[in-house]
């Protein structure tokens, strides 16, 4: 398997705040990758720099063998590299389907593209993907009234309708109800296998990554820690010392 | 079907009011001029979350655009300008409507194009400082036209009077600017069903989401200015022909009175929704001609408590008012929770 992503050397700082010193890290194209870590370990902030909302200090970022270090948000998001974000973003005062039929992919978008009508086929990817989330009753409802969780499930069900070739999701489980956690993962191994969307996932919570990924890399204070396999990281004593450590 | 008998109705009403109160034939004219500008400032305003205060910049700047052609196609301007519209200078009935038609096109493809490189600039701004941005643009353009001699400086330009009948005139200007209103309504009806809709209130919402999810974010913005720019330049356009003279500071670039009630016209019937400019237009008109003819002297205060007490007490305007009071007729309803939904 080829590398979708290949992280070489990025660091970032934060006026005096050392986020991410000279990390360097590979995703595998169609595997799902894990990145964990305590919080402020700089996972989100290495997130963002992948995706261009801010510029990296040093180091080189590829997506498909191409640089894209030095690309805006928009155009890296084109390329077919999506993420969601940790604090949910959806768009409020639209309701579900509306929020759903914006995001279609814009990669090969023209002018008068803005001028579509929304196609019967938009329409009905929309509605099966609200069904795949389990948002389907609600799809009506404005984006802003939904809950925290179902707010999350409709951000995840809007990256999906956009067709990425890459999804990475922050803490995709935060603030999900604990007994809807388990149908999550089965829709993110869904994804991943039947979309072949290749998934890079940050998440805090333990039982779920091992459950999920091929590959985890674990950054503290900023820096790489460790990486491998599940079984390689539940067993590593800096990981485990990390983790205690932050408590 | 409600809908259709309800349109129809409104047509005819629109159709025959000029007729039915002649007295007020300029008046009603002015208020589909407010039903224009409240209808394209809430495009960008209202759908988009862009609250500009330089759409005045594109009336001010069609009337000069409009009254440059017109001028243009017959004599010198400076020569014109000169003689501040002295009375060597005719104009026949083709002069003058060819003027019209060509200057009214001309003003709104100028003023999109301005819209177009204004917005390359401001867009980067948001919120209170794209408003801030914009009126800058608008106070600017004022000052620097009334100091330019070519088009009249602080003069102005009178442009020549319609060549007929005066009341007939008042007539014609009417349906040009409830056509242009007309227009102007059914096209964002059109346009606020397509993707662009939808565009625009996911940047309103989130436009860092609406980035982040590859929309070419500064593509729709352009775009909506520049039709808000196009419509508003041709209303301009219209005005200078209605008014035959008009100047800079007052008349052109006013940015306190016609740039404020446009944002007044749609605050008050309702941000971001289809009928709001129209209906808070209607409102702040009649409301505006009332205290202007019986309270004059306390014209300004009344206007001035009106605007307070929609920003601060009403923010959902009319419609949202109405939205939240009868659903049922905006084909929405509401859950148990108090939520609510729209229909299929
Ligand atoms: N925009 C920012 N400005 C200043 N400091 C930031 C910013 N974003 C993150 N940080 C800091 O960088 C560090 C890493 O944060 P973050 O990447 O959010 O960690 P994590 O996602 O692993 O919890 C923290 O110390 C945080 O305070
Ligand atoms: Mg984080």
């Amino acid at each position: 398997m080829s590398n979708i992503i290949e992280v070489t050397g990025v660091s970032k700082n934060f006026g005096g705040v050392v986020a991410n010193h000279d990390i360097s890290l590979k995703v595998k194209k169609g595997a799902i990758t894990g990145l964990i870590g305590p919080n402020g370990s700089g996972k989100t902030t290495l997130f963002n720099s992948i995706v261009g909302f801010h510029p990296i200090d040093e180091g080189s970022i590829t997506f498909e063998g191409q640089e894209i270090s030095k690309l805006q948000v928009q155009q890296i998001a084109r390329l077919g590299l999506l993420r969601t974000f940790q604090q949910t973003r959806i768009y409020g005062k639209m309701n579900c389907v509306e929020n759903m039929l914006i995001s279609i992919p814009h990669r090969r978008a023209e002018f008068m593209d803005m001028f579509a009508s929304h196609s019967k086929a938009d329409r009905e990817k929309a509605l099966s993907l609200l069904e795949f989330v389990g948002l389907y009753e609600k799809r009506k409802l404005l984006g802003g009234d939904l809950s925290f969780g179902q707010q999350k499930l409709l951000e995840f069900a809007m990256a999906l309708m956009n067709e990425p070739s890459v999804l990475m999701l922050d803490e995709p489980t935060a603030g999900i109800n604990p007994t809807l956690i388990n149908g999550l993962i089965d829709r993110l191994k869904k994804a991943n296998e039947q979309f072949d969307i290749t998934l890079f996932v940050i998440e805090h919570n333990m039982r779920v990554i091992m459950n999920l990924a091929d590959q985890i890399y674990c950054l503290a204070h900023g820096e790489l820690l460790a990486e491998g396999t599940p079984e390689e990281i539940q067993n590593d004593s800096r990981v485990i010392d990390a983790y205690l450590g932050a408590h | 079907m409600n809908k259709t008998v309800l349109y129809t109705v409104l047509l005819i009403v629109a159709a025959i009011a000029p007729f039915l109160f002649p007295a007020y034939g300029t008046q009603l004219a002015t208020l589909w001029l407010m039903i224009i500008v409240a209808l394209t400032w809430d495009l960008t305003g209202g759908q988009m979350g862009y609250n500009s205060l330089g759409n005045i910049f594109f009336y001010g700047t069609g009337m000069y655009v409009a009254a440059i052609v017109t001028i243009s196609l017959v004599y010198n301007v400076a020569d014109y300008t000169d003689a501040a519209g002295g009375g060597t200078f005719k104009f026949t009935w083709a002069q003058y409507f060819a003027g019209m038609a060509l200057g009214s096109l001309a003003a709104g493809l100028f003023c999109a194009v301005c819209a177009v490189i204004i917005g390359f600039i401001t867009f980067g701004l948001r919120g209170p400082y794209f408003a801030i941005g914009t009126l800058g643009v608008a106070i600017a353009a004022g000052e620097l036209v009334s100091n330019w001699d070519w088009v009249g400086g602080g003069q102005g330009i009178a442009l020549p009077v319609y060549p007929g009948d005066l009341d007939q005139g008042k007539i014609v200007f009417y349906f040009l600017f409830a056509g242009l209103g007309i227009g102007i309504f059914l096209f964002l009806k059109w346009l606020y069903g397509t993707r662009f809709g939808l565009a625009m209130n996911a940047i309103r919402d989130d436009e860092d989401k609406a980035e982040g999810m590859g929309l070419h974010t500064l593509r729709y913005k352009l775009t909506a200015w520049a039709m808000a720019a196009f419509f508003v330049g041709i209303a301009g356009a219209i005005s200078a022909f209605q008014l035959i003279h008009f100047e800079p500071l007052e008349t052109a670039y006013q940015t306190i009175n016609l740039g404020i009630f446009m944002v007044v016209c749609v605050l008050l019937g309702g941000k971001g929704t289809l009928w709001g400019p129209v209906v808070g237009a209607i409102v702040f008109h009649v409301f505006k001609e009332v205290t202007w003819n019986y309270f004059l002297g306390w014209q300004w205060v009344a206007l001035g408590a009106l605007i307070v007490i929609t920003v601060v007490y009403f923010q959902e305007g009319l419609m949202g008012w109405l939205m939240r009071m009868r659903p049922e007729w905006f084909g929405l309803t509401v859950d148990e929770s108090g939520k609510v939904e729209a229909a299929e």
